[in-house]
């Protein structure tokens, strides 16, 4: 207020210790000749909002948060409460029992081969995907001109937007064939590996399976690991380069280690779009109830296409069965999940003062 | 050890910016040359064309000669990863790999060059951080992450990362400007005994520190924004602060320009 001896005359919230909220509008308002404090307040101190925005806001927020929570328990309630009258009906083991027969009046149903089934396909898948998808986002991040890798970074977004039905029919009806012909060749030539032993038929197989679904994770892991590798400081791309590292030694020593944790999150992503994969595999697995490393002869089977196969005709005792399969497969996720946080987690000393 | 280095109308560019104009100096072995000149006046360009780190940046190119020990710096058939080999460099902000603990940061460098030794390894640590007056310090946790020492313990973990390799010369660009007066103190003590061994040429913004650390200096300057950067005087570092010979160097060290 000593500021402005001019605003005495006309001032009409100033004076006062403590003013109203609105104290600046207030003074807009009067006249066009009136006196307006300055954006950082002139006058007194305005109070406290009792009502705001700000506890508005914190409010809407924490619900949202909470109602994750409730969301997650209540479908975990359902589950189990859908799940456990079918294992009590179960005759035999539920973990070690390979044959799936909820149906029947005697019900006998496993989960040992469709568990086996969808890890095996889904780690098939990321053995085929990983190396390529890094080898991608190494050439888009690092080796390719702008001009190429931008419109080719878009192409591989847009696989990862095709849906999975449509993957399923290409892999059962166009992909097949030449999976056939390479398993037939495999089988020639490596049949002393069990895993590619076998007299037939061959075709719709794990490997088929397995392949259809490393195309389909392939977008992730590639957009992913591609993001992580650009965000590589470049200062210490340069450090590297200054040591007389060559391109290739330069990713090695400063793009690789810093992408690192990110490259297994975007696995891990991976690896649970692929462990969930239900109707590509439902289309492209042999459907057979058996534990067995035979990635080429016809076979192979996963909770999730076990699942939208046989759903449609399965009693309550079936669908209970199928929850239970599921609540398997959601253990397999958070375990893998667990684990990869873990590997994260290990190093974070290094991370964390990275930052 | 050390090497000298000869520019011969040096001219770099960005593209089609010019950056600096036929720069011309010599580098005797076992000096400290420094480099000082208003901001954007070349001196970092002019630095990283002598270990060809300019030519990183897409569409960067340069013109003239430069030599070390008169062989030809930019010669088609030279190997650029030995160039930076034999010509070091220290950069502005500390940059040591955060993924590193601070031994495998030392020893980076010598892996990189196929050194797989335990034994040899170990020995260059210990002699570079010593030499980088760093060992006290750290030798009780070398295993600890290289990114979580001070500011200037990460610059000399930089410097020891760039001697471990042997290099003939080392290229320090503002070496010191992110780090408090105590830990620039440091560095300029370890850059007079690193003299013994290296070449050493340093850009600095601060005056004191060239009159301080320098046997010669050269001092750059533009006439405006866009034009390239020129060399306008390199002499003794004693003559150069105390009787420049030309108008606008005489400027800039009173602190009347730039």
């Amino acid at each position: 207020m000593g500021d402005y001896p001019s605003s005495s005359t006309n001032a009409t919230a100033g004076g006062s210790g403590v003013t109203g909220r609105h104290a600046r509008s207030a003074g807009t308002g009067v006249s066009p000749s009136s006196y307006e404090p300055p954006i950082g307040g002139g006058d007194g101190l305005p109070k406290k909002a009792r009502f705001s925005m700000e506890s508005g806001f914190r409010g809407l927020s924490t619900a949202a948060g909470a109602m994750v929570l409730v969301i997650i328990v209540a479908i975990a309630i359902f589950l189990i409460s859908k799940a456990v009258p079918a294992l009590r009906a179960d005759t035999v083991n539920f973990l070690s029992y390979k044959q799936w027969f909820p149906n029947d009046a005697d019900p006998k149903f496993g989960i040992a081969a469709l568990a086996f089934g969808t890890v095996l396909s889904s780690v098939i898948a990321l053995i085929v995907a990983v190396p390529i998808a890094l080898g991608i986002a190494l050439f888009l991040s690092h080796y390719a001109p702008k001009r190429l890798a931008n419109p080719l970074g878009f192409v591989i977004d847009l696989l990862a937007a095709v849906p999975s039905v449509v993957f399923g029919l290409w892999g059962r009806d166009v992909f097949l064939e030449p999976v056939r012909d390479f398993s037939v060749w495999l089988n020639h030539y490596f049949s002393w590996l069990p895993i590619f032993g076998g007299d037939g038929p061959f075709g719709r197989s794990i490997l088929l399976g397995s392949l259809v679904l490393a195309i389909m994770v392939l977008p992730i892991v590639t957009s992913l690991s591609r993001e992580v590798f650009q965000q590589t400081p470049g200062m210490n791309e340069e450090a590297a380069l200054a040591l007389g590292a060559t391109k290739w030694e330069m990713i090695r020593t400063a793009v690789l280690p810093y992408g690192k944790p990110g490259v297994i999150a975007a696995v891990m992503l991976g690896l649970g779009r692929a462990l969930g994969e239900t109707i590509a595999l439902a289309l492209t697995l042999g459907t057979v109830f058996s534990i067995s490393f035979n990635v080429i002869e016809n076979g192979g089977n996963s909770i999730a296409a076990n699942i939208a196969n046989t759903f449609g005709e399965a009693n309550a005792t079936g669908r209970g069965a199928l929850i239970a399969s599921g609540l398997v497969l959601f253990a397999i996720t958070l375990v893998v999940n667990m684990a990869a946080r873990a590997i994260i987690y290990r190093r974070r000393e290094f991370r964390d003062s990275a930052a | 050890m050390a090497k000298r280095i000869e520019a011969s109308n040096v001219s770099s560019y960005y593209g089609s910016f010019k950056a600096i104009d036929s720069i011309s100096m010599t580098v005797e072995p076992k000096t400290i040359t420094a480099l000082i000149g208003p901001s954007g006046c070349g001196k970092s360009t002019f630095l990283r064309s002598i270990n060809r780190m300019h030519e990183v940046l897409p569409n960067a190119r340069i013109e003239g000669r430069l030599t070390i020990d008169e062989q030809n710096i930019y010669d088609p058939d030279v190997d650029v990863t030995a160039v930076r080999r034999l010509i070091g460099m220290v950069f502005q902000r500390p940059n040591p790999f955060p993924t590193m603990s601070i031994y495998e940061n030392v020893v980076a460098g010598l892996k990189l060059n196929g050194v797989k030794k335990k034994s040899a390894l170990d020995d260059a640590a210990e002699q570079s951080l010593k030499s980088a007056n760093l060992w006290n310090e750290v030798k009780d946790r070398l295993n600890r992450p290289g990114a979580g020492l001070s500011g200037g313990q990460q610059q000399r973990l930089c410097i020891a990362r760039t001697i471990a390799v042997e290099p003939q010369v080392v290229l320090m660009d503002e070496p010191c400007s992110a780090l408090d007066p105590i830990s620039t103190l440091a560095i300029e003590d370890l850059m007079f005994k690193l003299k013994d061994r290296f070449t050493i040429i340093i850009v600095t913004h601060n005056m004191q520190q060239a009159a301080r650390v320098s046997d010669k200096t050269g001092f750059f300057s533009i006439d405006k924004t866009g034009d390239p950067g020129r060399l306008i005087e390199y002499d003794d570092t004693q003559k150069i602060f105390s009787n420049p010979t030309q108008k606008k160097t005489e400027d800039y060290i009173t602190g009347r320009f730039g």
